[in-house]
This record gives C-alpha cells, structure tokens and sequence, in this order.
C-alpha cells in the first residue's frame, strides 16, 4: 500500500504539479509550434508519452548496469541523447514498415521528439532523483501525461485566440506565449494538492 | 545574412538576428533559467562557450562529414562539449551547478546550437563560424540578462542580489514564478517587433515550417500541414 501510496503521489506530481512543459519549461518548442489543433496536439502528446516511457526503460537500465558499473557517469548526457536519438529513428522506422496507419497518426511526430529537451530532462531527472526503475517508469508516463494535458487544454485556447483580434505587435508568438502563462498560472493552484492527499 | 564582413557576422546576433527573440530559439532555457540575474548570465555564458566551441569543430570538420550523417555528428560534438561544460561547471562553479540542475546537460538539445551549426557553421569557413558563434552566444546571453532583470526587478524586487530596497513593497510574486517567464518573454518579443519596426525577419507565427532546424525533420514538416501561411504576412 505504501508503494501504491508513493507512486500515486510521483504520478499526480509530475501530471499536476510539476507539469513539465507549464512549470518546469521544459518541451517549449512543440508546445507553441504543434498546439495549434486539436488533433494535433494529442498526436504529438501521445507520441512524446510513448517516447518518454521507452526511453526512460532504456536509459534507466543503461545508467545503472553500465555506466556506473564502469564508472562512466560522466557520459551520461552522450550516451543517454544518443541512445534517445537512435531509439526515436528505429521507432520511425519500424512503424513505417509494421503499421502504416500508426505511423500516419503518430509516427510524422517522432523526429521532432528527439530533440525535445523534456524526453532527455525526464531521463536525466529520473537517475538525478535517485528513483527505482518502476518509480521513473511512473514518474515518465506522469510527465508525459501532463505533457498531453497541456497540449490539449492549450490548443482549446488558441483556437480562441485565432478568432479575436491581437494588437499588432503581439500577433503570433507574442500572444501564444500570453496565453500560456494564464494557463501556468491556472495550474500553480495545484502546488500543494499532493502533499496534502495522504496527509 | 546577405552582407558578409566579419563584423556583420558578429553583431547580427545581438539584435538583428537575436536567437531568442528574433529566430525563436531555444526558448525552454530562456523561460526557466531567467528567475534571478546570476543565473542567466550563467547559463548564457555556458551556453556561449558550447556554441563557440561547437561552431568551430563543426565548420572544420564540415568537409569531412557525410551530408547524410551530419545530424548525428553534430549532436555527438555538441554533447562532448556540454559535458566538459559540466565538468568545469561542476568542479568550480558549484552553486551555479546546483541552480542549473538539469537545464546544464540541456544544453545539448538547446536548439540555437544545432542550430546554428545546420544553418552557419557547416557552411562557412572557422573564422566566420567563431565569430558567429560569439555574436550569437552573446546575444543569447544579453537576452537572457534583460528578462530576468525584468523578472529579478518586478518579482523579487533586487538585481543581481542586491535588494532594491523602494520597491520592496510592490513585490510581484508571480514574475519569478514559471507564469511571469512566459508573460515576460511574450512582452519582450512584441518590443522588439516594435524596437525594429517589424522589419526583422521576426517568426510571426512559431510553428514547423518556420523552424530553422526543420531540414532535421523534414518528413514532419511536409506531413504537417504548414501553419504558417494561415494567417498570411499580417
């Protein structure tokens, strides 16, 4: 019961609280640039959970079974975005051949996560908070699943801001980037909330 | 880009094409690392000392490298030098390392750096490539410094460190909470709109197509629809 207690309070953290992209700014990019429809943005927020996941159950192993065994810890940032890179490529690739209708929907998001700093960020910060392999995985799939959530609630709002008329300056980017922090303001009203859920 | 002297390659950077609030890039660092004065002229630095040293290596390797390859290449020479980044950061910068936490080895996919050597450094000869290097890096640099002023000045009402002590009962929490990043910044963008009068070739519209890394995900941005010519030039 502990462990399910601990894992909730991971997973609602880094859905919630520590929302990556609304909190932490990490995977800006894709944020502002694939939000624009709906559809879109829950493409590219399932691709990155699904990426999240797998490249966490890789990285997660390879840290502690092979760097630290060898005592390489210091290449980690190399060998973790390399090893994110390939991965991304071979996922691409493989839905390419395997499910053609999978790879319409999700796979033209992929090349565009392998530079997303949050998929190395979560790796990183999984071996940086010292979790156990099934505490990272939880803590990725939360990540991502915050990652969707913004998404999805950010493009409802740009759809919105298509429709109003914008000052000139603030045209583009400028109001997108407004808009977004009425959103991370929204979701600073959830600092707390774990803490006090087994209070 | 068209006029070519050394010294327009170095200066461009600063304002012209400043990366972040002209080109738009690398807009994760900016957003998180501008709480407090110290630590964005940190980050800025190192971020400065990668690009310069990833620059040159990418502009005298650039006959060497394969076209086809070259995306790889670039992300090994960019993580070699981030982590010797790190180490130094580590071993004398202590406090600075603790504050950048994750956002150091970040460095590596900080999209000014890929792409500046996509779009200059595997291109032109070292020198220029140096030079650019330095401009951009210095112009990232002085971009971050100017928003956490802002943000330093407004929300924890002391620069740098030191209090300023009138303005202390006019705090403004959320500046240097994660909403007053993004407020700041997107006021910062429609300034410089305003300071070069629409004239630079400022991203109206931040989507794939505009992407200066796009040619790194080319399959992405000609299956997804091009949202830029949306709304036209407005």
């Amino acid at each position: 019961m502990e462990l399910f207690e601990s894992l909730i309070v991971i997973l609602l953290g880094s859905v919630l609280v520590n929302n990556y992209v609304l909190a932490q700014f990490m995977g800006i990019c894709p944020f502002l640039g694939v939000s624009k429809k709906l559809d879109q943005a829950t493409g590219m927020g399932i691709a990155v959970t699904a990426v999240m996941l797998l490249a966490t159950a890789v990285t997660w192993p390879i840290q502690y079974f092979l760097l630290d065994k060898v005592g390489l810890g210091y290449m980690q940032t190399i060998v973790f975005i390399l090893v994110i890179a390939s991965l991304v490529q071979m996922l691409e690739l493989l839905l390419k051949k395997f499910s053609p209708a999978l790879h319409k929907g999700l796979g033209v998001y992929l090349p565009l996560i392998t530079t997303n700093c949050a998929v190395l960020g979560v790796a990183i910060n999984n071996i940086d908070e010292g979790y156990t392999f099934l505490e990272s995985m939880v803590n990725s799939l939360g990540v991502g699943l915050g990652f969707l959530l913004a998404m999805v609630l950010f493009s409802g709002l740009r759809s919105r801001i298509d429709e109003s008329k914008v000052p000139k300056p603030f045209r583009g980017l400028a109001v997108t980037l407004i808009a977004a922090s009425f959103i991370s303001l929204a979701f600073m009203g959830f600092a707390g909330i774990v803490d006090a859920l087994f209070a | 880009m068209k006029n070519n002297s050394n010294l327009s390659v170095l200066l461009k950077g600063i304002l012209k094409e400043n990366p972040v609030f002209v080109l738009i890039l690398g807009t994760c660092p900016t957003l998180a690392m501008t709480k407090n004065v110290g630590d964005a002229f940190g980050m800025g630095l190192a971020a400065l000392a990668v690009l310069l040293c990833s620059n040159i290596l990418v502009s005298l390797l650039r006959k060497v490298i394969p076209d086809t390859v070259r995306i790889p290449c670039y992300i090994v020479i960019i993580a070699s030098f981030v982590t010797i980044v790190q180490m130094i950061v580590k071993a004398f910068l202590p406090e600075l390392d603790e504050n950048l936490g994750v956002f150091l080895p970040l460095i590596t996919v900080n999209c000014i750096i890929l792409g500046r050597a996509e779009m200059f450094a595997g291109k032109n000869s070292v020198g220029k490539s140096a030079l650019d290097g330095i401009g951009m890096g210095l112009g990232f640099t002085l971009a971050l410094v100017l928003m956490s002023t802002v943000r330093e000045v407004l929300g924890n009402a002391s620069f740098a460190g030191h209090a300023i002590a009138f303005l202390e009962p006019y705090k403004i929490k959320f500046m240097v909470e994660a909403p007053g990043g993004m407020l700041v910044y997107g006021c910062l963008i429609a300034l410089v709109y305003v300071i070069t009068k629409g004239k630079a070739p400022l991203k109206k519209s931040f989507s794939c197509a505009g992407c200066p890394n796009a040619a790194n995900c080319h399959t992405a941005c000609t299956e997804l629809p091009a949202e830029s010519g949306e709304k036209g030039d407005a």
